[in-house]
């Protein structure tokens, strides 16, 4: 093309290479751009991001290191050992195992279990808001009295009803069974802003101009929307962390054996432990709570970067 | 207006009967067959398959829903193998608990967000909305089974302000400490699930305050001199209190979800323990027909949040 343009034009090529630069500056940053300025902008936002990276980093590389069998061995010996004795930084529970370790691999299956449980609902609840929104009508309709039929079901008690029917459940499926009840709100958010979409003047003339529904919904319309799926995915990411803890925590989520933040905190529920043996519950309680409110800080921000006028981060 | 409620109504008599279907088949999947532990184990497996007869457990499935739907339109939800007593007189005996703590939780949460989604809004971007504003954020963020954990530790076990168990102390003599004795167990968990549950109502009526405020009809009430006490509470107050009005039965979900974790953190004897309870001991008369009155439940709250919502915003209505 730009050869084409210096046959036609008598703007010499070094006029048109500043011309260019010229116009990128002007443009309108990438999303990225946006994004990592916003963070900038704001300190406490920047700490979150990295100490929530950077801690999923760690147990996940921590807990690769750790003997998970080995470690959930009793050893009477060490009965409640209190914190920052030899060998227990964090103290040890009632079978004598290093409170430290098991958070360690708890943590990474608590989390890991939130980031398999977000990818596979909000990928559901996007697609499903996006063609319901999309193609209003009996689709429309159909789709959302499913909505409001799901909405409808007790989903923990749901849920608890699954778990006890199947037989031999691992990570893996409390996942799948956990991302049957959660993609509603998703796809309610996509909906609504689809619908909005489908009604401007680019989806019309691009179903005018003969291209696919589908390409359109997948490639027009959710380009469009990709700021507020970012913002949306992030948040439900902080709140899928209370699902499998909470249900671990009731005793019908990850089995006793399998270290959860949900299973530690499950500890408290014996009177002795919660005033006497502390140590063997508050740290994945504290966890749990500043993994909450750090994620969604980060969603707060994604928000803010996604709507100009609230912007804090100025572009350089 | 009568046109939508009446289609809203409709709408629920397929969720009702697929909800009961539902419900029906997963208990039946669930693993033990109800005799399980309540039988000897050297009884004669002669006698235990002539008691599945008799009870009906070989019928096929529709027919065993059948039954069951029959017997449910005549207020009989079966026996409780584990409390072997009739499940209605069950559930009857701790519904009152948890509809008591729903009630006196969703009277707090009303009477802590309305006074802060007002000051909110009325002093928009000063430091009282800044305080309320970080207050709805970390109580939306946290998970509400761990603040119940961290609240009966603080003060239920370490400063013993409250009681840690039960609905009522066994010591309460009389109508007065009864009712005195029911007030302190309910007290913590209300308190913590009002001040973890404000946040929809705070921020919404935070909004609307900060809307009327720009709009013509407080204006005009301003420069008629009206004193800004008053329009708030009169004006502004008065119009977002129907929307508001509204949320209540949204909560009801969200309230019901709730008391499975907040009945077994305070051991307090309603129906989200006695579920819980229920799946352990393989209940499953109890476990069918606690989900089918919670689902239940959560239909009428959101039939009662939709008819409030209709009766406010007339582009909801169907014609």
């Amino acid at each position: 093309m730009a050869e084409n343009f210096a046959q036609h034009s008598n703007i010499s090529a070094a006029d048109l290479d500043r011309l260019t630069r010229e116009a990128q500056a002007e443009a309108t940053p990438s999303t990225a751009r946006i994004i990592w300025n916003e963070f900038k902008a704001d300190r406490p936002a920047l700490i979150s991001l990295f100490v929530v990276v950077g801690f999923i980093l760690f147990v996940m590389v921590g807990a690769l290191f750790i003997d998970t069998p080995k470690m959930m061995e009793t050893n009477i010996v060490n009965y409640f050992n209190r914190p920052l004795t030899a060998g227990f930084p964090l103290g040890a529970d009632a079978g004598g195992r290093s409170i430290l370790l098991e958070l360690i691999v708890g943590s990474r299956n608590s989390i890991g279990i939130a980031l398999g449980l977000t990818v596979i609902s909000s990928t559901f609840g996007i697609c499903w808001g996006l063609i319901s929104g999309y193609f209003s009508g009996y689709v429309d309709w159909g789709m959302q009295r499913v909505y409001d039929f799901m909405m409808m079901l007790p989903m923990t008690m749901m849920i608890i009803v699954l778990v006890t029917i199947i037989p031999h459940y691992n990570a893996v499926t409390l996942t799948l069974i956990f991302s049957i009840f959660y993609w509603e709100g998703t796809s309610r958010l996509i909906r609504s802003r689809t619908l909005a979409e489908s009604g401007k003047d680019y989806a019309a003339a691009s179903l005018t101009s003969g291209t696919n529904r589908w390409k359109i919904i997948f490639r027009d319309i959710m380009p469009n929307i990709s700021s507020l799926i970012i913002v949306d995915t992030t948040l439900s990411f902080a709140e899928n962390i209370g699902v499998e803890t909470g249900l671990s925590y009731l005793g019908f989520g990850l089995p006793s054996q399998t270290p959860s933040l949900g299973t530690m905190i499950a500890n408290a529920n014996d009177p002795n432990n919660i005033t006497q043996y502390w140590w063997t519950w508050l740290p994945a309680a504290l966890e749990i709570i500043i993994l909450c409110l750090a994620i969604s800080y980060i969603g707060q921000v994604l928000r803010r970067a996604a709507d100009a006028s609230q912007r804090q981060g100025t572009a350089d | 207006m009568w046109k939508t409620i009446l289609r809203r109504l409709l709408i629920m008599i397929p969720e009702v009967i697929i909800l009961s279907i539902l419900v029906f088949l997963l208990a039946k999947a669930m693993p033990g067959d109800p005799f399980t532990g309540s039988i000897n184990p050297k009884a004669d497996p002669e006698q235990i398959h002539h008691l599945m007869k008799l009870n009906g457990l070989y019928d096929p499935w529709y027919q065993q829903y059948w039954h069951w739907v029959v017997h449910l339109f005549h207020g009989n939800l079966g026996n409780s193998y584990q409390y072997q007593e009739p499940v209605s007189r069950l559930i009857a005996g701790r519904a009152g608990n948890t509809l008591w703590l729903a009630l006196f939780t969703m009277i707090l949460t009303y009477a802590m967000a309305l006074p802060m989604g007002v000051f909110a809004g009325r002093h928009e971007g000063q430091l009282p909305d800044t305080v309320i504003r970080v207050y709805t954020y970390v109580t939306y963020c946290i998970p509400f089974f761990v603040i119940l954990v961290i609240g009966i530790w603080v003060f239920g076990y370490i400063l013993g302000w409250f009681p840690t168990t039960g609905s009522i102390s066994p010591n309460a003599n009389g109508w007065a400490q009864t009712i005195g004795s029911h007030l302190t167990h309910i007290l913590l968990p209300g308190l913590l699930g009002a001040l973890f549950g404000t946040v929809n109502i705070v921020q919404y009526l935070r909004s609307e305050v900060i809307d009327a405020k720009h709009s013509d009809y407080v204006r005009t009430a301003q420069s008629k001199g009206v004193p800004s006490k008053d329009i708030y509470r009169h004006h502004i107050f008065r119009n977002s209190l129907l929307p508001i009005a509204a949320f209540a039965g949204y909560s009801i979900t969200g309230l019901l979800n709730g008391s499975i974790f907040t009945e077994t953190v305070f051991s307090y004897p309603g129906m989200g323990l006695l579920f819980v309870n229920s799946i352990i001991y393989r209940d499953y008369t109890v476990i069918t027909a606690l989900v089918l009155i919670y689902g239940i439940l959560n239909l009428l709250g959101t039939l009662l949040s939709d008819i409030i919502l209709s009766l406010v915003d007339p582009r909801i209505r169907i014609d």
